[in-house]
């Protein structure tokens, strides 16, 4: 199976590789998937407490390329964004992005779970409810 | 010499073929494209001439009698032929087969087509080493066996299964031994006489010849055994195979066969050379580990898990120069990790970090030192992005972590 140009340029030049301060009020951090099926993303934002902007993100993840690229992808789309804007971010999104193929539309799908588990950690750390899963995958 | 890429490391799915098959078959496709079942004209001799001389060169690789040589379109059609062959011929007997849980699928596949036609299938657990274990394979025998079938050497972990041993009981209590050599002969020496194998099966591309063509080696003597043919027509092949025979593909493989048993010897101490020297490397690297027995091993294979990195993201490091496989489940069509790794014991999570090595006629040495470098670099960049390294080096009992499987 051949990978699309932007697959190959994340996961040779990953955007964002790294750690957060999890005790950090302000981070929140999501970790999804499981090493017995393959793919484990961990994926931090940290909100600015007075904009409510997500000024950083940072991902870690053990998978396949398209999941590196996924979760790569994912925290250059979270920089800048609100939260609001953040949980807005598709699976498809990515998909298109990437140009992912049938049989890679779990990676796009674990970074969709990555980004909401993130902010729902934020939230429940800042006494705010979490959010309701909208679609079950 | 140059480095060339990419460089080709996964002859265990195939091999490339050795040019002087090539040169040996160019004659038969054009000129000499006589049916060798054709009696009566000069077309159908030459064929029929060039076929024998295969079955010999055939035969004297594995020390039998060129009537014992049943050639089929590969080594799965054999393993069909032979299993479903043996359990059709020996019905009254019995109908009950012993195989292992780390065969290959043709065999396994096979075995689950005979229950469905009322056969019984033991399938055996390896050990941790993926070795079989004989007091096992004894107690699993019943009046009603008929057939035993164990892989000569694993296509993922290169184990060599002790067949002389399997043979003895095979023969002690009255059941055939059935042996899938595909990826062990012409690599290894394999007799069928001193290991006491009734049935073999074996194929052209693994061992430097075409695709297409294999063979089904059936004992003529002591016993003599016989398979119910799964093809109807013509009645070639002793009636075991009926089909026109494919000549080319036949000179083929009987011209890779007069190579291997040539210069087998002096490859396999090369070729485990360069191995133990590829495997001494890559188990520099922290956690990882070698899968299978060391000892009882194909001499060019060696698969290896580098726990923390995920196969297929581990490939894609180098994939336009080096060509691997991975027991990944994203390298495979099931999106299952390799059920031969997990038929050791390893978890899923050792099974998705394993890359297969198998080296061949045409590795040289630049390219096993490139292939160290590349893999060690990549490694080492993966773990830099695995949350799971992260973890590990912080002394998080991972285990103890409520993974959300999805």
């Amino acid at each position: 199976m051949a990978y699309s140009e932007k697959v190959i340029d994340h996961y040779s030049n990953p955007k964002n590789v790294g750690t957060l301060d999890k005790a950090n009020k302000n981070v929140g951090t999501g970790l999804v998937g499981a090493p017995e099926c393959g793919d484990v993303m961990r994926l931090q934002i940290e909100v600015d407490e007075v904009t409510g902007i997500i000024k950083d993100a940072k991902f870690k993840t053990f998978g396949c390329g398209s999941a590196i690229a996924s979760s790569s992808l994912a925290t250059e789309w979270l920089k800048g964004k609100t939260i609001d804007e953040a949980v807005a971010i598709d699976n498809m999104d990515i998909v298109e992005e990437l140009n992912l193929p049938p049989v890679k539309i779990h990676c796009s799908v674990l970074a969709e779970d990555a980004i909401k588990s993130a902010i729902n950690d934020y939230r429940v750390k800042n006494g705010l409810p979490e959010l309701v899963e909208e679609k079950a995958h | 010499m140059e480095l060339k890429f990419p460089i080709y490391l996964d002859n265990n799915a195939t091999t490339p073929m050795d040019p002087r098959v090539l040169d040996a078959m160019l004659p038969y496709f054009v000129e000499q494209f006589g049916n060798a079942a054709s009696r009566n004209h000069s077309f159908g001799w030459v064929a029929e001439e060039a076929v024998d001389y295969a079955r010999e060169q055939v035969a004297k690789l594995i020390n039998c009698d060129p009537k014992e040589v049943i050639f089929t379109s590969g080594a799965t059609e054999a393993n069909n032929l032979a299993i479903k062959g043996v359990f059709e011929m020996y019905a009254s007997k019995g109908n009950h087969i012993i195989t292992c849980t780390t065969e290959h699928k043709a065999v396994l596949d096979t075995c689950k087509h005979v229950e469905k036609m009322g056969g019984s299938v033991t399938y055996l657990q390896v050990q941790p080493d993926g070795l079989i274990d004989l007091a096992e394979l004894e107690k699993a025998i019943t009046p009603q066996t008929i057939l035993i079938t164990i892989m000569y050497g694993n296509n993922e972990i290169g184990v060599v299964q002790p067949i002389k041993e399997i043979a003895a009981i095979a023969k002690k209590h009255g059941a055939l031994f059935f042996t899938d050599g595909t990826q062990a002969v012409g690599k290894i020496p394999v007799d069928v006489m001193a290991d006491g194998i009734d049935l073999m099966s074996f194929s052209g591309h693994k061992m430097y010849g075409p695709k297409g063509v294999g063979v089904l080696y059936v004992r003529r003597k002591n016993p003599r055994v016989k398979v119910t043919a799964q093809m109807d027509g013509g009645g070639h092949e002793r009636g075991m195979r009926s089909g026109t025979l494919n000549v080319p593909g036949i000179v083929g493989i009987g011209k890779a066969c007069e190579i291997c048993r040539l210069e087998m010897d002096a490859e396999a101490v090369r070729l485990s050379i360069m191995r133990d020297r590829l495997e001494a490397a890559l188990t520099q690297i922290d956690e990882s580990y070698v899968n299978g027995n060391v000892q009882h091993r194909l001499p060019h294979v060696a698969n290896i898990s580098f726990k923390y990195v995920e196969g297929e993201g581990l490939l894609m490091g180098f994939n336009k120069q080096i060509a691997l496989s991975s027991g990944s489940a994203c390298t495979s069509a099931s999106l299952e990790p390799s059920y031969v790794l997990k038929s050791l014991g390893l978890g899923d999570d050792l099974a998705h970090s394993s890359l297969r090595f198998g080296l061949g006629r045409f590795t040289t040495d630049m390219e096993i030192d490139y292939t160290i470098k590349a893999i060690t670099e990549t490694v080492l960049k993966l773990r830099e992005m695995s949350p799971l390294w992260e973890m590990f080096k912080e002394g998080i009992d991972m285990d103890k972590i409520e993974w959300a499987h999805h």
